[in-house]
């Protein structure tokens, strides 16, 4: 039981940064306004959490043009690939192990 | 800590956002029933408008000088049917997206919009390729064949029900093109009739 609730990782007990892993994990990359869609919050509330997603390096940021504008697109990185997973099936387990 | 009731909550939102974030579900089964009356209407008017008039058989080959004019108008009923179809999809799209909250053009749309329209273009190319050719009776079964990868592909991005009925399709189109002479009927049957079944189902499936 300790070790399943070791394996769930402090920086997904926000419900937004699980939604922003699980948009992320299906999509190569996302940017701003379609994570904000998705997700139904704030500028500023979203741009807090990627940003701690980012110093966790689960996540990284790609800076890219769009006929002149700023577009700034987000990605998984391959260590949040696997947080993510082992966060998922850890919830998985507990939920299993208190059935 | 959180409570089992929480956890449980996490996992649904996770899946319902890997799936809001790939795929477009704002299709409604009575597009699939539209279009299907729609192209049984299409199908009933060229069977009347151009099978009773011409003593050969339309769906054999024929030389295009011949026909052209026939074909010509052919083509031009395949295109309103089609048409109809389409805005009738997007029109009742934008009424459920709408409804639900969501966005009619955001990145799972045009990853679906894309998927569909590679193999359906290249298919119409197709088809016009073999018009030009004079292999009317191909005509037919490729647009069932096409349509059918059409479907499989952007099966991916939607009810997974599509792929399925993409399936059939492929089949329905593999069928016409060896029964070669009843390629309205596959052709009735296949846009017509099909897109019914699937409308209804998905209808009952998902709207009730």
């Amino acid at each position: 039981m300790k070790t399943i609730i070791d394996d769930l990782h402090k920086a997904f007990e926000s419900r937004v940064r699980l939604g922003i892993m699980a948009a992320l994990a299906v999509n190569d990359t996302l940017d701003f306004n379609a994570l904000k869609e998705y997700l139904d919050v704030t500028d500023g509330n979203l741009a807090s959490h990627l940003k701690a997603l980012e110093k966790e390096a689960f996540i990284e940021v790609k800076k890219t043009f769009v006929k002149s504008k700023p577009n700034t697109r987000y990605f998984m990185t391959k260590s949040g690939k696997k947080s993510f997973e082992a966060h998922i099936s850890a919830l998985e387990n507990l939920i299993r192990s208190q059935k | 800590m959180k409570t089992e009731q929480e956890y449980i909550r996490d996992l649904t939102e996770i899946r319902s956002m890997m799936e809001r974030s790939t795929k477009f579900l704002s299709l409604t089964g009575w597009s699939g029933i539209m279009a299907g009356l729609y192209a049984l209407e299409g199908a009933y008017i060229g069977y009347k408008l151009f099978y009773l008039n011409t003593d050969t058989a339309f769906y054999h080959t024929i030389d295009a000088q011949q026909g052209s004019g026939n074909v010509l108008n052919f083509f031009l009923l395949a295109l309103v049917v089609l048409v109809l179809a389409i805005g009738t999809a997007i029109f009742l799209s934008w009424r459920k997206a709408k409804k639900t909250g969501e966005r009619i053009w955001n990145a799972a749309s045009r990853r679906l919009l894309i998927n569909l329209a590679i193999p359906l273009i290249a298919g119409g190319v197709f088809v016009l390729i073999l018009f030009s050719k004079g292999m009317i009776g191909l005509i037919a079964p490729v647009t069932l064949l096409f349509y059918g990868l059409a479907l499989l592909n952007a099966g991916k991005f939607t009810y997974e029900e599509v792929k399925y009925f993409g399936i059939i399709e492929i089949v329905l189109g593999l069928l016409a093109s060896y029964f070669i002479g009843y390629g309205l009927l596959f052709w009735a049957f296949g846009f017509g009739i099909m897109h019914i079944v699937y409308g209804i189902y998905m209808h009952l499936k998902y709207e009730k």
